[in-house]
């Protein structure tokens, strides 16, 4: 359904996207997941037609985005990430107006059914204007939508939404993803594990990795890091912790409480537990420390350039 | 085809919903009310003391033509360059249609507005042909209404042009207003100070050479005609073109 190859974008003399290449099938769900800058917005507008690559092919639903950029946009929903509204329309008049640029028979019928699919048939009649940014969303999903389109690009679909929207966006975009090819991006990391079957992480214009969310996890968390808390002073903690079998390191935070990190196959917490116990503290926490969006980048990036060396 | 027509139909709606185009069609009505009412007075007076003349459609097509490229601007101002700063523009470009459809559709829309406005304007022909004995020169008061349109068609066409160069609509709405202000005056001024060949072509650009002494007098020549589809043609272009460009950057 979307075929990227060699896709390079210059805006001037700054590459934007340096030279990618990737795919997504039907009935996928592909999350582009990368820090703000790192180029998803630019690959985005290129496979909906809305600018050329400066190098490279797309062909999206069998057509090339630059030969045939009609014929794609016809067959592409697209959500930018400004979610463009009318703000002067009714909801029911944006979609009827967009319904009518995409040659849809009955466009009535279909704004009103499209509207169904979003919830918000209720306000249909009301202007755009006076929409909460989650209404707009998702009349800027709707728009998406109309007409039924084979691929899905979505543009931070769930940025700006409340905790509420979020995982209502989320329902609706994986029910899409059932039949349809979806590409969609994203900052968040566990937004990424949730809906998408593929995480493509893009960094200053290329792509760092490309796995199911599941290996991505197994891959990165090599090791695991736990925060561990006391009452009173942390002195000497450091010490009786590094002892314990099977800790890499440990570090003294400046608010008191201590870090550590053990390897992911031997979990040293209990012994770590008992340790801190028996040389008088009051243990008060220990908690797991997910990694951030960030350290995966710092992860990935070393990781690489340590292949790279190595080969 | 039908993509312009789905365009300047929405275009052509928003003017009804703008507040602004409701100002620019009460300014336009309202100040050619007065005149006509003054020449109608003046003409009845002169008319008591047994001298002066008819009163003439061509004074109030010459107000109006003039109305209109001090309100063109305001007109057009938003056209494409609202849609850049709002974003909107990533949705045209992206529906299935073509680059020259959005700028013709957004002309088409703006025309199909100012034609509203125009032909509300021939109340006073109507009235004008009550009052005068034996009534006015239809041909002539026709081809004064063809050059109304022509001004309104090509300075619309050249709003909608600088329009797609901005992302911002004052920015569009100067640009545009010293552009139709250059054509109506500035660019006929050389051609009092040149003489030859030189002088025809100053003159040849001068917006008044086509109107105030041709179509607005009751003579169509081929070459106003060319003159205003010409300008018409620029401004599309400029627009396509400049949309285009927006994409290659």
């Amino acid at each position: 359904m979307i075929q990227v190859n060699g896709l390079t974008k210059d805006y001037g003399a700054r590459r934007a996207i340096d030279n990618l290449t990737f795919d997504a099938e039907q009935g996928e769900i592909v999350g582009f997941l990368g820090p703000n800058g790192a180029g998803k917005t630019t690959t985005m507008r290129i496979l909906t037609g809305y600018m050329p690559p400066t190098d490279g092919t797309a062909v999206v639903a069998g057509y090339d985005v630059v030969e045939e950029s009609l014929e794609v946009r016809k067959r592409v929903g697209y959500l930018p990430e400004t979610v463009p509204l009318y703000n002067d329309m009714t909801a029911l008049e944006y979609l009827k107006f967009m319904a009518s640029l995409r040659r849809i028979p009955n466009t009535e019928e279909r704004a009103y059914e499209t509207l169904e699919g979003v919830n918000l048939r209720d306000r249909a009649d009301s202007y755009i204007g006076t929409f909460s940014k989650g209404m707009r969303q998702r009349v800027g999903l709707a728009q998406a939508l109309i007409h039924r389109p084979e691929v899905l690009i979505l543009d931070e679909p769930t940025i700006g939404l409340d905790p509420q929207q979020v995982v209502e966006m989320r329902n609706v975009i994986r029910e899409i993803g059932k039949d349809r090819t979806v590409l969609l991006s994203t900052h968040i990391l566990s937004e990424a594990q949730q809906i998408c079957d593929r995480v493509l992480i893009i960094n200053k214009g290329k792509i760092v990795t490309e796995d199911t969310p599941e290996n991505l996890q197994s891959r990165l968390v090599g090791s695991q890091r736990v925060v561990l808390r006391v009452r009173g002073d942390s002195d000497g903690l450091t010490n009786k912790i590094t002892k314990v079998k099977g800790v890499r390191t440990v570090e003294s935070k400046s608010d008191g409480s201590v870090e550590f990190e053990f390897s992911a196959g031997e979990d040293a917490r209990p012994q770590v537990a008992k340790a801190v116990v028996q040389a008088g503290y009051e243990l008060l926490e220990m908690r797991p420390v997910g990694l951030s969006l960030e350290e995966i980048f710092l992860e990935l990036t070393r990781e690489n350039s340590a292949e790279t060396k190595a080969s | 085809m039908r993509n312009i027509w789905i365009i300047a139909k929405r275009e052509f709606d928003h003017y009804f919903i703008s507040p602004l185009a409701y100002v620019v069609g009460f300014v336009i009505l309202f100040i050619l009310g007065a005149i006509f009412a003054a020449i109608i007075s003046s003409a009845s007076q002169q008319a008591l003391y047994g001298y002066g003349g008819v009163p003439e459609f061509a004074t109030i097509s010459y107000w109006f033509s003039i109305l209109m490229w001090i309100l063109v601007p305001a007109l057009t101002m938003h056209l494409l360059a609202d849609e850049t700063r709002s974003g909107t523009i990533e949705l045209l470009l992206t529906a299935p249609i073509r680059d020259y459809e959005l700028v013709i559709g957004k002309w088409l829309g703006s025309l199909f507005f100012m034609l509203t406005i125009i032909a509300a304007t021939l109340i006073y022909p109507l009235i004008l042909n009550s009052l005068v004995s034996p009534g006015i020169d239809q041909k002539l008061l026709m081809s004064s209404y063809l050059g109304l349109i022509l001004i309104a068609a090509s300075f619309l066409a050249l709003g909608v042009g600088i329009s797609a160069l901005f992302n911002n609509p004052i920015a569009a709405l100067a640009v545009t207003f010293f552009t139709l202000f250059s054509i109506w005056l500035l660019i006929g001024i050389p051609a009092n100070f040149i003489t030859g060949s030189g002088a025809e072509v100053f003159k040849y650009l001068d917006l008044k050479s086509h109107f105030d002494s041709s179509l607005n007098i009751g003579t169509i020549n081929l070459s106003d005609l060319v003159y205003f589809f010409s300008l018409i043609a620029i401004g599309l272009f400029t627009g396509t073109t400049a949309v285009e460009i927006r994409r290659w950057r």
